[in-house]
């Protein structure tokens, strides 16, 4: 197989590239009708529902998975945790990226994007959780841009800009993990303002902590997730070090996230507690929340926990998955399910085609760049002139671009 | 870690530190209104459903013409909201249990004391001003649609087919119209021909609103919507039947939308200032680990070495030893042996 495509000179017309062609046309399309017919041509926004897929999917989720970058870099960095170095790159690259993505979906989702900069820079809504999102996901964007840098300096080849950026990588780490804490809590926040709207399950004032608390289970999955798809995919790119501690980031991640969704678990009870909305748990909505509670919490928590017990790498990867899939269904139970319960199914919201097409459009774009930058810049692997625990070589190998 | 951020969380989110602007989370202080702030009082006993307000507000506002005339009133047999193109809506609510015919309201921006609007805003677009009227600024506003989520009564709308240069679309109360001097009150007040709708001093509507109640206790049910929901609303509204008949919440609490967030928002510098030191704190005792570990590794490593030595030592001089015997003992046999010779050969 591989001798063949590499007899073959390496097509472009490869299965995943046709179809990433196909979804990047459709969002071109779709990019050119929202600026020239608005939000209404494209979207099936209305005055009662504000916010749709774009604000649940593209922010809510986007953020959320993006977590791993800072879970990953503060259990190495802060931790101690050294074993884990060779997932960092990786989650810091996939975190960058997706804040940067979010930053993107937002050009389309509000109705001037140009003025995107004016919370920051010309007049500041400070009583706004909003401002704070906004403020933080700018300055931790800003933040990732500078982790991931080293990355690229070295496949630049700037030795002496790399290493002033890596002696700042404590205080990088620590500044990252205070901004995450921040916007990963404010847009469980964001909802706080409208308790009439949002179901009673859904709505408590724990609704930032249940976001900053999940978001951390959200980051740990999504590395061992996007571990193994890129291990099915960039294995050719990876180095020995990065393969033989592969195994151990998965169990210790696994091992972390059974805890995080343990007392994930235990929040949400008290949050019904606390709200003494027991009653509520009879209704269609109640059984809804059960499910989003038992299958998507306690289940993969639970699955998690015998994985690591029983060393069962393939078992750990699925629970990853359920994990990933149950923060999506509690981002879009929060933001649309639960929102608007009141009123009549004729006003509720669902999203239409295109609007999933720019979210599928902007997921493809992110795993484009993805690919990109870690087939050529040193994410799985070590670059060889700055390779750790090994002794300089004498005479290091110049690198080539690209 | 976990427990320690939650409980920090938990700990923070109560301390109430005042922020910025508005968000006063700690203390009973309350915001009843700027003093002499305007008003209006809706009365749903005098409302006819004429539409006179819609039209009128349509006009002064220059808003575009709606498919049906205002003079059609089976436009009012559907339940209409607030739009882009229309700031107030008149409904009819009929079937209502013990009353005969029909109940209308009139619905448009309530001008809230406290807006949910304007706390939710991140540029800070919209402004309680003190005549009582909340206007919003469409040189800053990027559309990001948060006042639609936070408005508790869902009134402001989006020019959602606007593909550059949507507004945000709701009542100004007349507010520019009355500064500029063009209208003495708001047009749909000046346009209703029954007086169900009064402009003014909005303490001294409350008190017309009480002694409406207290003159006709059968025609009212005591509650002037409006007085306390949402921390209070500069329009205020009477009606003779419970108001959630006529569409209107009344579960809202009487909590003000800023009250909301304040918590939230207060736990945010304790986060800021907070964290440096707690991560600072475990990278110190996880580095400290390390460090104890690596030097009682070179001290195992140094005992372990000194007491080879002595083995060694200990070995080399019983080896000298030994060797030294076994030399003597040569000499001493050699010696004999020549001894025994030398009287063998003597002999």
């Amino acid at each position: 197989m591989s001798t063949e495509s590499n007899s073959v000179k390496r097509t472009l017309l490869t299965p995943f590239n046709i179809m990433a062609g196909i979804v990047i046309l459709t969002g071109v399309v779709l990019t050119i009708l929202r600026f020239t017919l608005g939000l209404a041509g494209v979207t099936n926004l209305s005055d009662d529902n504000p916010w749709g897929i774009w604000i649940s999917f593209d922010l809510l989720c986007g953020v959320a998975l993006a977590a791993g970058g800072y879970t990953t870099s503060a259990a190495c960095y802060i931790f101690g945790l050294k074993r884990y170095h060779s997932a960092v790159r990786p989650a810091i690259l996939t975190a960058f990226l997706g804040y940067a993505l979010v930053v993107l979906a937002l050009h389309y989702d509000v109705g001037r994007p140009w003025r995107l900069p004016y919370p920051i820079f010309v007049q500041q809504g400070t009583t706004s959780v909003l401002f704070e999102v906004g403020l933080c996901v700018f300055l931790y964007l800003a933040t990732l841009f500078v982790e991931w840098s080293p990355a690229c300096l070295e496949w630049l080849g700037y030795k002496k800009a790399r290493k002033t950026v890596v002696r700042m990588t404590l205080a990088l780490t620590i500044l990252g993990v205070i901004l995450s804490t921040l916007h990963q809590s404010s847009l469980g926040a964001l909802f706080l303002i409208a308790p009439s709207k949002v179901h009673p399950l859904w709505y408590s004032v724990y609704l930032p902590v249940f976001f900053f608390v999940s978001s951390i289970a959200a980051g740990l999955s999504m590395v061992i997730f996007e571990g193994t798809l890129s291990h099915r995919y960039m294995h050719d790119k990876m180095d020995e070090k990065y393969l033989s501690g592969h195994e151990g980031v998965t169990t210790g991640f696994a091992k972390a996230a059974s805890l995080v969704l343990a007392s994930y678990f235990c929040l949400k009870v008290l949050g019904i507690a606390m709200d003494n909305n027991w009653h509520y748990l009879t209704t269609g909505y109640g059984a809804w929340f059960l499910v989003e509670l038992l299958v998507f919490v306690a289940l993969p928590c639970l699955l998690y926990a015998m994985a690591v017990r029983e060393r069962n790498i393939p078992l750990i990867k699925w629970s990853a998955a359920l994990t990933v899939v149950g923060i999506i269904v509690n981002r879009f139970n929060v933001s649309m399910v639960a929102f608007n319960w009141q009123l009549p199914a004729v006003d509720r919201y669902f999203p239409s085609w295109m609007e999933i097409a720019v979210s599928v459009f902007i997921i493809t774009v992110g795993i484009l760049l993805f690919r990109f930058i870690s087939s050529r810049m040193p994410i799985f692997h070590e670059h060889p002139d700055y390779a750790m625990h090994e002794p300089e070589p004498a005479q290091s190998p110049r690198h080539g671009l690209g | 870690m976990l427990r320690r951020t939650f409980l920090g969380i938990l700990g923070s989110a109560g301390t109430g530190v005042v922020l910025g602007r508005s968000a006063h989370a700690a203390g009973n202080r309350e915001f009843a209104g700027h003093p002499g702030s305007f008003g209006v009082l809706f009365d749903a006993t005098r409302c006819i459903g004429c539409r006179k307000c819609e039209a009128a507000c349509n006009k002064v506002n220059e808003l575009p013409a709606p498919s049906k005339t205002f003079e059609d009133l089976s436009v009012l047999d559907v339940k209409r909201r607030t739009n882009a193109g229309t700031f107030t809506v008149v409904n009819r609510y009929d079937n209502i249990p013990g009353v005969a015919g029909s109940v209308f309201r009139k619905s448009q921006c309530n001008h809230c004391l406290e807006p949910a609007c304007a706390s939710a805003c991140f540029v800070h677009a919209f402004t309680k001003t003190a005549h009582g009227a909340v206007t919003w600024d469409p040189s800053v506003c990027v559309g990001c649609r948060y006042c639609m989520v936070a408005c508790p009564f869902n009134v402001p709308a989006f020019e959602y087919s606007d593909p550059l240069t949507p507004r945000i679309m709701k009542c100004t109360m007349c507010y520019p119209h009355i500064a500029s001097g063009r209208l003495q009150v708001p047009a749909c007040t000046a346009a209703c021909p029954n007086e169900s709708l009064t402009y003014g001093n909005r303490n001294d509507l409350i008190m017309v609103a009480r002694e409406r109640i207290r003159a006709f206790p059968n025609r009212y049910i005591s509650h002037i919507y409006g007085e306390h929901e949402m921390g209070g609303t500069s329009w205020l509204y009477l009606s003779g039947v419970q108001f959630k008949s006529i569409g209107m919440r009344d579960d809202l609490g009487t909590v003000s939308a800023p009250e909301l967030t304040s918590g939230a928002l207060a736990a945010v510098p304790v986060v800021a200032v907070a964290w440096p030191a707690l991560l600072a704190g475990i990278y110190a005792i996880s580095k400290r680990k390390d460090k104890v570990a690596h030097e009682e590794k070179l001290e195992a490593m140094a005992r372990v070495r000194t007491e080879a030595k002595a083995d060694l030592n200990r070995a080399l001089i019983q080896a000298e030893a030994e060797k030294k015997t076994a030399v003597e003992r040569a000499v001493r046999k050699a010696l004999e042996e020549a001894a025994k010779s030398q009287t063998e050969e003597g002999a």
